[in-house]
């Protein structure tokens, strides 16, 4: 894996991501997304927060066009994802894991095929449905299982897993791709606050492991603070703070979420 | 390390064998049934002509037919159709009701209700027509006791495991309180199966109205007799109009059912 | 007659916790109306009844006992109509599955599933056995004609259900697989096909059933199969015959759901 890349040559590595000019708009005048810039460099977790409907899930879901943006460039690995088509886009959607709030697991199938979903991309769709899935990734689908701690859950179906398990498999999923970015769209807002802290400390472990970078979407500000090196404060479909998460202040959260006595509240 | 040598399999090896047997057992039913079926292939050839000679018989369609004898078969087929369906509810629901196992909780109760069920579905509505119409004689009763009986299984077997999946809790609340089994049923099982008694009966119901189309063939009755007579004669003009008008009553079938299902569900 | 009763007495000051369903006894008030009506048009009148019964009592009477002794002519019957029953299935069923994926509104765009939910109406407007009279025509008598209409309304059937049952499987593991990278294939053997087995094989065992039950039927138009004996049967008062040949499908009817039983566990 690269060395991590001082500030000044982020432009040409191609392993940043570059958000430019980003709109979307679902309603023609309504942008949700209202002219995003953003760099995110080689590693690290960049946190997304925001109110609800300022654009977080959008922004995250455009990155790999889940969600086609209006207009904007994505650039990451020396190509435009916004340009991409068909067979193209499929190829730099491998290089891009996702971790969903619902988990977004198949409850019927075992959580080793659900594991082996994340090789898709690679996979013709004859050998998925015979499931002659190479053994290699198998082998390394076993040892992911033993990382995040489901080494014996195997061949336990999807449905019989508690809410923190089926993230756990969520992530292992999305790291079978052997992703250069990971992005997790409200990761921990299904799941109880000690299972929360464990998911996170799990995804900055794996993704420090593979030296990438993770962008989240989160709803919990003390989560974001604890653990990324960035926070980008979304609101309006606008970047309205990009910092260390030691230089966001209340006033800087007021910013993003508006109002005045919501803190105090809580 | 024992923990790298683990290898995944989908399924157990007696999942395996079953899923093999089966194969093997499709495989041989179809292959023994393609072999043996007598089928003469160039009659497959010969489909085309056939088809379109098909379509110059029928063309132009003699619109006259259906003052004549199609509108009061059509009349008549709504009425089997519909009076088959009352009379399949009412006799169902006792079927199904003694076919539920947690209404009536005695076993050979349950396995003669299943069986007067299975009867019921088992033969054919065309075959309850060619018995009724022995019976009664040819028309309209033979067609609508053949409707009644065949929709008895399908209708009872529906009711009763909407029966059996009601929930619990409100039955025992109502025995709790002391409520007798009339009471128990009509405001305990009645309410959780309501709208799953209407569903079946609505089905049931567009079903009938397609099967009552053909009743005719064997002399029971309705739009059928009318298909019958032109077929018979080789009129194929007159055919044509007669499954033209069945598929319009098809069609607005499907959209009453539709409709009254939004309705009411 | 359940039509509504007289007024109650008017209590204005109370709120009657049930308040009648006026429409709703109007309704059950029009089709008892109905009912009676259109049993008048049956034209069933007492002596007919009677004569019904004694008909009927005859009817039983030479039905009993079953005559089993043509076996041959039985059991070539059936087994015709088995194998119409096994192939139609099966190309029914091989059919129906890419009609049915294709008419999933959730997944296909509108150009693709608007064709294939029309030709599912299609093979659904016509019964099986009006479907048989046309392929008679059309390949002449016997077992073609018998399996081509059996294949027809198998797609119709199990098309439909197929398409209903994707229409209501969850998005979100398909839309965790387009973020993987998968192809439309990969999606479909991983995402769509899981959520909807247990149903394909309940709805597949249930037109094997079916068609078993429908084979019977298409020999009474010319398609072939145990039908035709039936129906010779019939026109020749052989009751007892009639009655073995009933007997005889009830119980083929029977080891198919045992079997359908088998394969639905099979695959659960």
């Amino acid at each position: 894996m690269a060395a991590p890349a001082p500030a000044g040559a982020i432009a040409a590595d191609g392993r940043a991501l570059s958000i430019r000019d980003l709109v979307k708009e679902y309603r023609p005048g309504q942008p949700v997304l209202a002219g995003v810039s953003l760099e995110i460099a080689g590693r690290g977790l960049t946190a997304v927060i925001g109110p609800s409907g300022a654009g977080k899930s959008t922004l995250i879901r455009c990155i790999n066009r889940l969600v086609e943006p209006t207009s904007g460039r994505i650039l990451f690995l020396g190509q435009d994802l916004a340009a991409l088509r068909g067979a193209a886009l499929r190829r730099a959607r491998r290089h891009i894991g996702m971790v969903f709030q619902e988990y977004n697991l198949v409850e019927r199938l075992s959580v080793m095929e659900n594991l082996l979903c994340g090789r898709l991309g690679y996979v013709s769709a004859f050998r998925a449905w015979a499931r002659r899935f190479d053994p290699a990734d198998i082998e390394r689908a076993f040892a992911l299982l033993d990382t995040v701690g489901l080494g014996d859950f195997a061949n336990r179906r999807a449905d019989a897993l508690s809410g923190g398990q089926r993230q756990r498999v969520g992530i292992a999923r999305a790291v079978m791709q052997e992703p250069d970015l990971l992005l997790a769209d409200e990761p921990t807002s299904s799941l109880d606050p000690k299972t929360a802290v464990e998911i996170m400390e799990l995804m900055t472990r794996l993704a420090g492991a593979r030296d990438i970078p993770v962008i989240v979407n989160i709803h919990n500000v003390e989560l974001a603070r604890r653990f990324s090196r960035r926070v980008i404060g979304l609101a309006g479909g606008k970047v309205v703070f990009d910092g260390v998460p030691e230089s966001l202040t209340e006033a800087d959260l007021n910013r993003i979420y508006g109002g005045e006595n919501w803190q105090e509240a809580t | 390390m024992i923990r790298d040598q683990r290898r995944w399999q989908r399924f157990t090896p007696m999942q395996r064998a079953r899923r093999a047997a089966f194969y093997l057992l499709a495989a041989a039913a179809i292959g023994q049934s393609l072999r043996a079926v007598d089928v003469i292939p160039e009659f497959l050839q010969d489909m085309p002509e056939q088809v379109a000679d098909l379509f110059r018989r029928m063309w132009p369609l003699d619109w006259g037919y259906y003052g004549k004898a199609v509108h009061e078969a059509l009349i008549e087929t709504f009425h089997i159709a519909t009076l088959g369906t009352i009379l399949a509810i009412g006799l169902a629901l006792p079927v199904g009701m003694l076919a539920a196992s947690n209404l009536v909780p005695w076993r050979p109760l349950n396995l003669l209700a299943k069986l007067i069920l299975v009867s019921s579905r088992s033969v054919n509505s065309l075959v309850w027509a060619l018995l009724f119409v022995a019976v009664f004689g040819p028309g309209a009763l033979a067609g609508t006791l053949a409707i009644a009986f065949r929709s008895i299984g399908f209708v009872g077997k529906l009711f009763g495991e909407a029966l059996e999946s009601t929930a619990r809790g409100p039955i025992e609340a109502l025995h709790a309180v002391g409520a007798p089994p009339a009471s128990v049923f009509l405001k305990g099982y009645w309410p959780q199966v309501q709208p799953a008694f209407w569903s079946i009966a609505l089905f049931r119901w567009d079903i009938n109205i397609r099967e009552s189309a053909v009743l005719g063939l064997v002399g029971a009755g309705g739009i059928g007799m009318a298909l019958d007579t032109a077929l018979t004669l080789l009129y194929w003009d007159q055919a044509a109009v007669v499954l033209l008008t069945i598929l319009a009553v098809v069609a607005a079938a499907e959209i009453a059912v539709t409709a009254i299902r939004s309705r009411i569900l | 007659m359940s039509a509504p009763a007289a007024a109650p007495a008017p209590a204005p000051a109370r709120r009657d916790p049930f308040p009648p369903n006026w429409p709703a006894r109007a309704a059950w008030g029009g089709l008892a109306l109905y009912a009676l009506y259109a049993a008048s048009t049956l034209e069933v009148t007492w002596e007919r009844f009677v004569y019904g019964l004694g008909n009927g009592a005859r009817f039983i009477g030479r039905m009993l006992p079953p005559d089993f002794s043509k076996t041959e002519l039985l059991l070539r019957g059936l087994i015709e109509s088995l194998e119409i029953a096994v192939i139609a299935s099966a190309v029914g069923i091989l059919l129906a599955m890419p009609v049915g994926l294709m008419a999933a509104r959730n997944l296909m765009p509108r150009w693709l599933s608007w064709p294939a939910r029309g030709l599912i109406a299609l093979c659904r407007s016509f019964h099986a056995v009006i479907v048989a009279i046309l392929f008679v025509k059309a390949v002449g008598f016997g077992a073609l004609a018998g399996i081509l209409a059996l294949v027809v309304s198998s797609i119709g059937f199990i098309a439909k259900l197929i398409a209903e049952a994707i229409e209501e499987i969850s998005l979100k593991p398909i839309e965790a697989m387009r973020a993987a990278g998968a192809s439309f294939g990969g999606v479909v053997a991983m995402a769509v096909v899981p959520q909807v087995l247990d149903r394909f094989v309940g709805f597949a065992t249930y037109q094997l059933d079916s068609n078993l039950r429908n084979s019977t039927m298409v020999g009474i138009v010319g398609g072939g199969g145990i039908g035709a004996t039936l129906f010779t049967a019939f026109q020749k008062f052989d009751y007892d015959f009639v009655l073995a040949i009933l007997i005889a499908i009830i119980g083929v009817i029977f080891a198919g759901e045992l079997l359908a039983g088998w394969i639905r566990d099979t695959f659960k």
